[in-house]
């Protein structure tokens, strides 16, 4: 189909935008805000733990990680995620606990389609993507630096 | 009779019988909870899956009709019915167990009203004595299908609406006497403005509308004002706005008293519905439950259904194609 | 104190990556899987310019616990690696750094998989 609009088309598009309230701006980012910047000084207390443990700096981020994730999947699991998600929209889909939540779901949704098919696959459903593009566009950035380091320096 | 360019005036109408629907737990809840035959507080309707659990549904809708109309499965000439699911597996499971003469139809969320049109024709024609007319929907099925899983964190936009755990049925048969009765239905035709939002039902499907409902009005010389209601499917309360607003560029205004969208009175504002209920099942339930049962108590008279459908699917949406839509028209009358 | 600032920071900074999201949601109709892949891969390409190991640096699990953490896990594994591998390293180091976070996330998903049924929502 084109994509040139006629103009019947763009003044019904002006009608709808009209007509169509807008998302409650100001309230969304506040939401956002505070359940996001929660999420993250939950995320710092993890990390003082793992000082107070003596874990090497490595493995402390690693420990925080994985707690957090703990966290992501079985909120989704136990069925409260959504409605933090619900509340807090971006504060809770860009912390790691929203990545969490993305594997949580799909998997206990799609169980019931098969174990391999269903739910082993669907698990990537969202996280597919992001290791996708985060992997892809790491080993770039990885490339990038050694050429930099061999041929510039 | 054939009047105009897409109606038909049915010569011999079928009267409708008798009629059921059934609803979910949150539509329950809703301001039409008084006037739906039966609500279940079990989203699964006793079965292991979401989708066997709509199909459950449609099929107790069904038997619920036929038992009203005093129907038996061998004299059952007839079932029109769809759903949202892909291959519509709903319908097709709840015809295996109803062990009907099927007919399978997809017009998306207008599937009722397409399936009333078509055999009111037929029973019109003399082909068939009787019919069951019926369409289901669920969120559950339909959210995993068309959207996110359940348990995701998702926030949905204003324009966003909420599918109807619902279904309706209603049995028509060939036959005099007083009662309710079909009387016309026009087809429709698809209308696309080129919206792409699949979170905005309610803008891809207003024009098909109001073609319709437009066409209806040319063909049978009839205006608003011949009707004690003119009922939409689930256009949601935006939607709804915008057909006005459509009507009253055309210098033909309907009258907003007279215009009622079921999918917006299915839910309270309050009840984080956003725009609306949508659904098959949404305008099925509304008009089996609500709309027929204020005519046979006498506070309508004559009235005009329309189902809308947006004819998307997760496929178009992702190869981010525009929404074509479509609606058909049914005018009810009592006499 | 110095604990208390810490955690202020984390706050503050750790939601206002999420309001950037919030406002992408807003205007752009954005779906969570796209925000998610886009905050990785801003995450690796500022991580790549240099750009964001100041703010982790400042704002600790502020800048790390955002998906944008994520990426800059990614692209410092892949550039820590070159140093000690060379070129093979930008294709083991991402993933190697980030191991127990996709392995855990991946367990923990099966795991509530297979406990829990899926919900209706109210």
């Amino acid at each position: 189909m084109s994509e040139s609009k006629t103009p019947q088309e763009k003044h019904y598009e002006t009608i709808v935008n009209e007509l169509t309230p807008n998302s409650r701006h100001l309230r969304g980012c506040v939401r956002a805000f505070w359940v996001g910047g929660l999420i993250c000084v939950i995320g710092q207390a993890l990390t003082m733990l793992a000082q107070t443990l003596e874990l090497g700096e490595l493995t402390a981020p690693m420990f925080t990680s994985c707690a957090l994730i703990f966290l992501g999947t079985t909120l989704t699991g136990i069925g409260v995620y959504d409605r933090i998600g619900k509340y807090a929209g971006a504060g809770s889909v860009v912390p790691i606990t929203g990545f969490a939540n993305s594997v949580a779901a799909p998997a206990i949704e799609f169980r019931r389609e098969g174990m391999v098919l269903g739910l082993g696959a669907k698990l990537f459903q969202i996280a597919g993507p992001v290791l996708t593009y985060g992997i892809s566009s790491s080993i770039i950035v990885g490339v990038i630096y050694w050429a930099v380091k061999e041929w510039l320096l | 009779m054939r009047a105009g360019k897409q109606t038909f005036c049915y010569e011999r109408p079928p009267r409708i019988a008798a009629h059921a629907s059934i609803v979910g737990p949150k539509e329950s809840k809703g301001p039409l909870a008084a006037y739906f035959d039966e609500a279940s507080q079990d989203d699964l309707f006793g079965q292991k899956t979401w989708e066997l659990g709509e199909s459950e549904m449609l099929r107790r809708c069904a038997g619920r009709a036929m038992r009203e109309g005093g129907l038996t499965q061998e004299e059952a000439q007839a079932f029109f019915s769809g759903d949202l699911n892909n291959q519509i597996i709903a319908t097709g499971f709840a015809a295996r167990a109803l062990g009907l003469p099927f007919v399978g139809l997809y017009g998306a969320c207008s599937t009722f009203v397409e399936g009333l049109v078509l055999a009111s024709a037929l029973i019109s024609g003399g082909y068939l004595g009787n019919a069951l007319c019926a369409a289901s929907s669920h969120f559950c099925t339909a959210e995993r299908q068309f959207r996110f899983p359940l348990e995701m964190g998702t926030q949905r936009p204003p324009s966003a609406h909420w599918t109807a755990t619902a279904a309706g049925c209603a049995l028509l048969r060939a036959g005099e006497g007083p009662g309710l009765y079909v009387t016309a239905g026009t087809l429709g035709r698809i209308i696309d403005y080129k919206i792409k939002d699949a979170n905005h039902m309610g803008a891809a499907m207003a024009p098909a509308v109001q073609s319709t409902i437009t066409a209806h009005f040319d063909d049978t010389g009839t205006t608003a004002e011949d009707f004690d209601l003119i009922a939409t499917g689930d256009l949601g309360w935006i939607g709804r706005d915008i057909l006005l607003e459509l009507f009253r560029e055309s210098g033909r205004p309907m009258p907003p008293e007279k215009l009622v969208d079921c999918g917006a009175s299915l839910f309270y504002q309050e009840q984080d519905a956003h725009a609306g209920g949508s659904g098959c099942g949404c305008v099925a339930s509304v008009t089996c439950g609500w709309l027929m049962k204020r005519m046979e108590q006498g506070e309508l008279k004559r009235i005009l259904v329309t189902g809308s459908g947006a004819m998307l699917s997760p496929t178009s949406t992702m190869q981010a194609e525009t929404i074509p839509g479509i609606a058909y028209a049914v005018r009810l009358e009592v006499k | 104190m110095e604990v208390f600032w810490d955690f202020v920071k984390a706050f503050v900074v750790g939601g206002l990556i999420c309001v950037i999201g919030q406002v992408l949601i807003q205007t752009t109709k954005l779906t969570n899987a796209r925000i998610l892949v886009l905050f990785v891969t801003a995450g690796v390409v500022l991580t790549g310019l240099g750009l964001y190991k100041p703010l982790v640096d400042f704002a600790g699990a502020g800048a790390t616990v955002p998906l944008t953490g994520f990426g800059y896990s990614l692209a410092m594994g892949a550039i820590e690696a070159v140093n000690s591998y060379g070129i093979l390293g930008a294709l083991a180091g991402g993933v190697t750094r980030t191991a127990a976070g996709i392995a855990s996330a991946v367990f923990f998903g099966l795991l509530n998989a297979l406990i829990f049924k899926p919900r209706a929502k109210p």
